[in-house]
């Protein structure tokens, strides 16, 4: 009866039969869970893991490559959502194109524009932080702690700006209140929430075969296993290290979009607040490993919310900062990491 | 009139200058000389006033809607030592030293042995969730509504308008000592180890010593310092609630003092928690956009870029430690040409 442990080690040395029975494990827990959490939370926990993740995703990227804790990224996250709102709810307006309410959604065709745009700027503005001061560190050759460092002073003044811009409030994107769809076993959606999961699935997808089949991709995750390694493969390094910067910034412009549509507000603290689920599911998912920042981000997402169950709202944050500390002390490396 | 009211004015900033200066030593321990990167200041800070200010603060009163169950009362309880001194308030500070340190052991045991920016992030999450249990914990701390009538230390001897000129000695002798406090144990080997792991840890680790128990040492030092700046905070404004410790006013000005002022230079700390507060308050003054604080805001975060980037020691830079006894055959060995 060897073949149990032959089958077990086969199954822990193939990564996709091991990454299934995982998957197929979570079901049972989840399925076994049901019995006690209401459905609801779980489904919408489950948009907000899908916003967590797509923000985890870039983290989790610029973090494996650039080596740093990249602490700008939230406030990347709620500059992206105003880049958006100035667009929808200024510049688009002033040039006719006004719409709320396409098909389900409380948001009108604008969105589809604006997102894009956001995207762009957001990319813009992350490789010209990384000419105007990464790049200078980088080639000072100072630690990576003082990167992260940076960052948190990259991440003070971005916020600093949204404020002397838009002020301390909370604003909206221009929308037409909708009422939430019921499902089944007294499950309601909010209107945006398919719009949200299609966005996050569709780039998932993109980045997956962007990092698998093209050249670009390949070399990033070269970089991200050796950098040094990479250069000496005639790999031109710094051009990977600004394509990092420009995929971990449109997603996090996207995160921002998303996070303001499903809350159905935007406020320059946004993007902070939500920093410590997004190191959270880096962490849980392993540093570099996007596929793991997914799963991450969707196990915060839906712990935090099926928390509400019991706890006070506000303790979503402490939930995801529990997880992330019960993932240092157990498995640092994180669910999916297999080194440091 | 004019004249004390400008005064009484710079007394109060220079208090606040003073006891900002306290958290700039506690982190300059970490950062400055150990590379420990701390962004939960606001953590210990929150802890360290919440500790003392429960500790001497009267019982709360049904009648007037508190919701806290906690309050030491501690001065009077103290009353009936009468040692002439207000004896209360050194137990408070230590307190909130003691709950510092231990919250910085947890913390350190868990992160310190992994990536070092993992200390980093476990310090911010959990400045974060120590300022929403504060909020939502009605019956720990009074929540959004906060703490007030904190006591006064030595409030008796002076009259009330004049009592800041005396808490700004109290503030200015509790740095002091910290000061030296600090000096001599960066002085020390022990001080050394900590730099020695600031410039290269592996190196440190094959000479013999544990990397591990050094920085969890150095991390509790600085979390003990910063608990006894929340707990003069708390004695001086007197009144304190969750808002308080945001992350502006209670982590990033006090990364930009340190790094404005020098960090790995106790003297840089100080002279950096002074000039900044000195800057933040003074900036109201400005005409027009540039008083309004979210200009304010930005300029802490470009601030500490800028120093990055273009001066890294800060204003004085880290002083050159050499040991005592090799001075002599150093400078025998490079005589002056």
């Amino acid at each position: 009866m060897a073949s149990l442990k032959q089958i077990a080690r086969r199954l822990l040395s193939n990564w996709t039969a091991g990454y299934s029975v995982l998957a197929i494990l979570l079901v049972v827990l989840a399925l076994a869970f049901l019995s006690v959490i209401k459905l609801e939370l779980v489904v919408n926990g489950l948009f907000l893991g899908a916003i967590i993740a797509l923000g985890a995703i870039g983290l989790s990227l610029v973090y494996g490559i650039h080596k740093f804790a990249h602490i700008a990224h939230g406030d990347f996250m709620t500059l992206g959502a105003y880049a958006a709102l100035f667009l929808l709810g200024m510049f688009f307006p002033s040039i006719g194109l006004e719409s709320t309410g396409l098909g389900p959604f409380t948001f009108g065709y604008p969105v589809f524009l604006a997102l894009p745009l956001a995207v762009l700027f957001l990319a813009a503005i992350a490789i010209g932080l990384d000419v105007g001061v990464y790049r200078r560190l980088r080639r000072r050759g100072v630690s990576n702690v003082v990167l992260a460092m940076t960052s948190l002073g990259v991440a003070i003044a971005l916020r600093g700006i949204v404020q002397v811009i838009w002020g301390g409030g909370t604003w909206q994107y221009p929308r037409l209140s909708k009422p939430f769809y019921q499902l089944p076993m007294g499950v309601r959606i909010p209107p945006d929430g398919l719009f949200i999961v299609a966005v996050v699935l569709l780039l998932v997808v993109a980045l997956y075969l962007f990092l698998t089949r093209t050249k670009m991709g390949k070399a990033m995750r070269a970089t991200s296993d050796n950098l040094e390694l990479a250069r000496v493969s005639g790999i031109n390094t710094e051009h990977v290290l600004w394509w990092t910067w420009a995929i971990g910034a449109a997603l996090a412009a996207t995160a921002g979009v998303l996070l303001a549509i499903f809350q159905a507000q935007l406020f320059p603290i946004m993007g902070w607040r939500i920093l410590i689920p997004l190191f959270a599911a880096v962490i849980l998912g392993g540093i570099g490993n996007p596929y793991g920042a997914l799963v991450g981000g969707l196990i915060i997402g839906i712990a935090a919310e099926v928390s509400t169950q019991w706890l006070n709202p506000s303790y979503k944050i402490v939930i995801a900062f529990s997880i992330m500390i019960v993932t240092l002390l157990v498995r640092p490396t994180g669910i999916f990491g297999v080194r440091d | 009139m004019e004249i004390t009211g400008i005064l009484g004015y710079i007394v109060g900033l220079a208090i606040m200058a003073a006891i900002y200066a306290i958290f700039a030593l506690g982190l300059n321990v970490h950062w400055g000389y150990t590379g420990l990167f701390n962004i939960g200041i606001a953590g210990f800070f929150a802890l360290g006033a919440y500790t003392s200010a429960l500790l001497t603060t009267a019982t709360p009163d049904p009648l007037l809607f508190e919701d806290y169950i906690f309050g030491g009362d501690l001065p009077a309880r103290l009353g009936v030592f009468n040692l002439g001194i207000d004896l209360w308030f050194v137990i408070a500070l230590l307190a909130a030293g003691a709950v510092c340190g231990i919250t910085a052991l947890i913390i350190g045991f868990i992160t310190l042995r992994l990536r070092e920016d993992y200390l980093a992030i476990a310090t911010l999450g959990a400045a974060e969730s120590i300022r929403f249990i504060f909020l939502n914990e009605r019956w720990l701390a009074n929540g959004s509504k906060g703490l007030y009538r904190i006591p006064k230390f030595l409030g008796d001897l002076v009259s009330p308008q004049d009592y800041d000129y005396l808490y700004l000695v109290v503030v200015a002798v509790v740095l002091v000592i910290l000061y030296i406090a600090v000096e001599r144990t960066i002085k020390s080997p022990w001080g050394r180890v900590l730099r020695a792991i600031r410039e290269d840890e592996m190196t440190t680790a094959a000479s013999g010593k544990n990397v591990f128990s050094f920085k969890l040492q150095s991390f509790i030092l600085g979390a003990i310092i910063m608990g006894i700046g929340g707990a003069l905070y708390a004695h001086s404004v007197r009144f304190i609630d969750p808002h308080t410790f945001d992350p502006l006013l209670a982590t990033f000005i006090i990364w930009a003092m340190l790094m404005v002022g020098g960090s790995g230079n106790n003297k840089g700390a100080i002279l950096g928690a002074f000039v900044v507060w000195g800057i933040w308050t003074g900036t109201q003054f400005l005409p027009g956009f540039l008083s309004d604080p979210n200009f304010r805001y930005v300029m802490i975060g470009v601030l500490i870029v800028a120093v990055i980037l273009l001066r890294p020691g800060g204003i004085l830079g880290e002083e050159r430690r050499v040991s005592r006894p090799v001075q002599p055959a150093d400078e025998a060995a490079h005589p002056e040409p």
